[in-house]
């Protein structure tokens, strides 16, 4: 019981300390500059493909896929995701589901009216 | 409470006791109000790109519209808002020093990364707004609705051509020609014509979702700032807990990470 800590506000929730202690080692000034190193090459190179003869096609999923990447660090990373519960995690990010399904429909949708022939 | 269950956390998390997403009350609400948010921002863009599909056969070039770039004459595509993504990154590294300072309770280092945050915030607002003052005064000659129902735009390097969606240019007597018959000639952007297209929901969706998300960007540096202070202060020692630190941190980066998202699907796709 030791390892507890009741937080000090109204809301008294008890912590595991363990699992919180287990949480913070993860993220250190290395791992951070690493992120940051990776993010800004990642744009770079979004910036500089984004000029080449590349098809649109190609380019339009290279740009979603890479900036899914950096998604994936700014959130697991920068915002601590990565050593969270996984309770946490899953509470946050499988409501994004709905937003995959979203893009399509209304993508599919605005493409679909625009080929209307009045 | 204290009559609950006392099993480890760590094999039942959720069997009683225990918070079972480990945090605090305070960053579980943060996640759970930029989830919301993130549902927001989500529904612009996917409006902007229903949209934007809906009529691309008219829909403007990014790479042609956002071509300015401080105290450099002519055209440099997209250079401008990728210095503002960088700049929005550094302060979200800056931002994430802070936090990991708070983590060890020191408060002058907190100082540092926090106010350098503070700063870069300052600047991607001020980058903003040049963006847009740039956005709304346009080009020179402005474009022109002609006579045959098409939309011609200009460029200021290159005075009196007329340019075309699908990348004609017309030039010399017949470009005079068609200027003069013009139906209406458009100057820069407001919420209703834009000189960039022949649909006024390109300057809209401009407009409202980078000022949704640099309303955010102020919001930011104004809530940093008062963390600062509270920093400052020492109001964090004597409670001796940085976690505000860890909460502001988590609305920071969600600000850079819509804004990845706005700089694909608006400036790169």
């Amino acid at each position: 019981m030791s390892e507890d800590f009741i937080s000090p506000d109204i809301h008294h929730e008890r912590i595991s300390h363990k699992s919180q202690e287990k949480a913070h080692t993860g993220l250190n000034t290395k791992v951070i500059w690493r992120v940051f190193w990776i993010l800004l090459l990642v744009t770079i190179f979004e910036v500089a493909i984004s000029f080449t003869a590349i098809s649109k096609e190609i380019l339009l999923y290279t740009f979603i896929t890479l900036t899914i990447v950096k998604a994936y660090f700014i959130v697991f990373y920068f915002m601590h995701m990565k050593f969270e519960e996984t309770a946490l995690k899953f509470s946050i990010l499988l409501p994004f589901v709905l937003i995959v399904y979203l893009i399509f429909i209304a993508i599919y949708e605005g493409i679909a009216i625009g080929l209307i022939n009045y | 409470m204290s009559t609950a269950s006392t099993a480890n956390f760590e094999t039942k998390p959720w069997g009683g006791g225990y918070s079972p997403f480990n945090v605090r009350w305070g960053k579980l609400y943060m996640w759970i109000f930029l989830l919301s948010d993130a549902f927001t921002f989500s529904s612009l863009l996917i409006m902007y790109g229903a949209l934007r599909h809906r009529w691309t056969d008219i829909w403007p070039f990014p790479g042609e519209v956002f071509t300015h770039f401080p105290f450099i004459h002519g055209h440099v595509p997209l250079a401008y808002v990728g210095l503002m993504t960088f700049i929005l990154i550094m302060s979200s590294v800056t931002m994430v020093l802070a936090v990991d300072a708070g983590h060890s309770f020191k408060r002058k280092t907190v100082q540092l990364w926090l106010g350098l945050t503070i700063i870069g915030g300052l600047m991607f607002v001020g980058s903003q707004a040049w963006e847009w003052y740039h956005f709304i005064e346009g080009s020179e000659e402005g474009a022109f609705y002609l006579s045959d129902g098409r939309f011609a735009r200009t460029d200021n390097l290159e005075p009196g051509v007329l340019l075309f969606h699908d990348g004609t240019r017309i030039e010399g007597a017949e470009a005079e020609h068609l200027k003069s018959t013009a139906l209406k000639n458009v100057h820069g952007a407001s919420l209703y014509e834009n000189e960039y297209g022949p649909t006024p929901l390109f300057g809209n969706f401009f407009f409202f979702i980078t000022g949704f998300h640099g309303f955010h960007v102020f919001s930011g540096v104004v809530i940093n700032f008062i963390v600062f202070v509270l920093v400052t202060k020492g109001a964090l020692d004597r409670k001796k807990d940085y976690e505000l630190v860890e909460k502001v941190g988590l609305y920071w980066h969600f600000v850079d990470l819509v804004w990845v998202f706005v700089f694909t699907f608006f400036y790169l796709v």
